[in-house]
């Protein structure tokens, strides 16, 4: 069995609002499952739940076989094991690139500070970001930013790495290298699911094409299937909205 | 010009000495409006509705009552309703506290309310607990933004200290008026010289303040 990820039957509501309703899935190490959908259906709500940012009302999420959502007892430790990198730039403003990447191994994980920060190093070296170490947040593209982030959560040894639209509030020029970060992590088999407009990045990069509708699975395929020839009218629709883009 | 009756006799060491209590009054009533002001602040990010209801009626009438009224209200009022006397010092202390906790509490809420979900949101992700985000993430930002703000309230404090003339201590411009007063015959030009130095003095008190806070807000701007 090598499920990393399994989700059973996940339900969620916002008060009155239900927004996913009887969600499974189940990802498999170093899968990469893209979640497309339309504005709106719950597609970061779903990554929140996995991470435990938000609460569930039935169902279960569970990483290696153990429960994480809803929590018992220490979820910090699954925490670390999932890494999320948001929409908005999130670095501590007040921190400089490499205080912003160590400071949680060095706090949550009580990793060596040596060590710590050669790692740091290496992985910034490895998005073209050395020259920054020593800046601020404030003083990096939206870009660089995003590739910073990118590397605050690497830095963690996740199992499982969470991307809500990493690069919807970038400028279209900066798109492409934060993109090619995440193709590398494919590369490295690395197991993510990845919430995304860029519909040509999501055709290259995933395994496996999730598209959510309404709080609902609506599809669960292959990135070749569901681009080419989906099934369901639902995401033929949603897939005309971006023959303008591409 | 007038310059000459600040040397005469006594007159700078009694317009120091008076600084001095404005300064004591200011310092102190500082003190006192930051330590309270950081908890009022604190408590209604709670959002709890009777604190939030409190603070804001409390906020209201400071904004609304001129520190003045305030202060006649105190030192006039307080006597006559409870019959303790108290000294010009102590209302102005009392006020002025009132009044900068009001101010303190403003801010701190400001700050706290002006970090961005997100950064509470990322921290969890990283697996901060509570304690580790606010100590690491949330707190170190907040200082950042009070510090510059809450030396401005300070100045703004010190300044205003001048009210307390009002009823009666003996503070620099009051003691610039009985020079004034003392030397209307041998100098009648004397308000001019007097009303500089004291002029002076405030600079000197409050120029290095305002100068340290437009260095940090500099620093840290973000
Ligand atoms: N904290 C919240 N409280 C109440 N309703 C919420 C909250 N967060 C999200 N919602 C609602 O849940 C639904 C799903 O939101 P979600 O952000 O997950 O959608 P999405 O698929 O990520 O959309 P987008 O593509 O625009 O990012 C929406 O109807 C939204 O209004
Ligand atoms: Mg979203």
């Amino acid at each position: 069995m090598d499920e990393i990820l399994k989700i059973e039957h996940l339900n969620k509501k916002f008060d009155d609002l239900t927004v996913l309703e009887d969600i499974s899935l189940e990802v498999k190490k170093g899968e990469v499952v893209v979640v497309v959908g339309p504005s709106g259906c719950g597609k970061s709500t779903f990554l929140r739940c996995i991470n435990g940012l938000e609460t569930i009302q039935d169902g279960k999420i569970l990483l290696d076989g153990e429960t994480v959502n809803p929590p018992l007892g220490n979820i910090k430790n699954y925490r670390e094991k999932i890494g999320m990198v948001f929409q908005s730039y999130d670095l501590f403003p007040h921190k400089t690139i490499i205080e912003n990447l160590m400071l949680a191994p060095l706090k949550v994980q009580k990793r060596n500070k040596v060590e710590v920060r050669k790692e740091a190093e290496e992985l910034l070296e490895k998005v073209g970001l050395s020259s920054k170490k020593d800046n601020y947040p404030r003083q990096l593209s939206g870009g660089q930013k995003q590739r910073v982030a990118i590397v605050r959560a690497l830095i963690m040894h996740p199992e499982v790495l969470l991307f809500d639209e990493v690069t919807a509030a970038l400028d279209p020029e900066m798109v492409r290298e934060v993109l090619d970060v995440i193709m590398e992590l494919a590369r490295q088999n690395r197991t993510m699911l990845i919430v995304t407009h860029e519909m040509a990045f999501a055709k290259a990069v995933a395994d496996r094409v999730i598209f959510m509708d309404g709080g609902v699975i609506v599809e669960d395929t292959d990135p070749k299937s569901f681009f080419e020839n989906p099934a369901t009218e639902r995401a033929k629709k949603f897939l005309s909205t971006f023959e303008y883009n591409e | 010009m007038g310059i000459e009756v600040i040397f005469k006799g006594r007159n700078l060491i009694r317009l120091m000495e008076g600084l001095l209590v404005a300064m004591k009054i200011s310092l102190l009533s500082v003190v006192i409006s930051i330590v309270l002001g950081i908890i009022l602040g604190m408590l209604m990010t709670l959002k709890k509705p009777g604190i939030t209801f409190i603070s804001r009626i409390y906020l209201e009438i400071v904004r609304i009552m001129p520190q003045m009224v305030l202060l006649f209200i105190v030192y006039f009022g307080f006597a006559k309703m409870t019959g303790i006397n108290l000294s010009a010092e102590a209302s102005a202390v009392i006020v002025f506290s009132f009044w900068g906790t009001a101010e303190m509490a403003d801010l701190v809420r400001g700050c706290m309310a002006s970090i961005p979900k997100i950064q509470y949101e990322s921290s969890t992700a990283l697996g901060f607990t509570r304690l580790q985000t606010y100590v690491h993430v949330i707190i170190p930002q907040i200082i950042r933004r009070l510090i510059p703000l809450s030396i401005n309230l300070i100045t703004r404090m010190i300044k205003t200290t001048s009210l307390v003339m009002m009823i009666g201590i003996v503070e620099v411009l009051k003691v610039g008026q009985q020079i004034i007063e003392a030397n209307r015959k041998s100098a009648p030009n004397a308000a001019f010289g007097v009303f500089a130095v004291i002029f002076l003095l405030y600079f000197l008190a409050c120029w290095p303040i305002s100068h340290f806070s437009k260095y940090l807000e500099k620093k840290w701007e973000n």
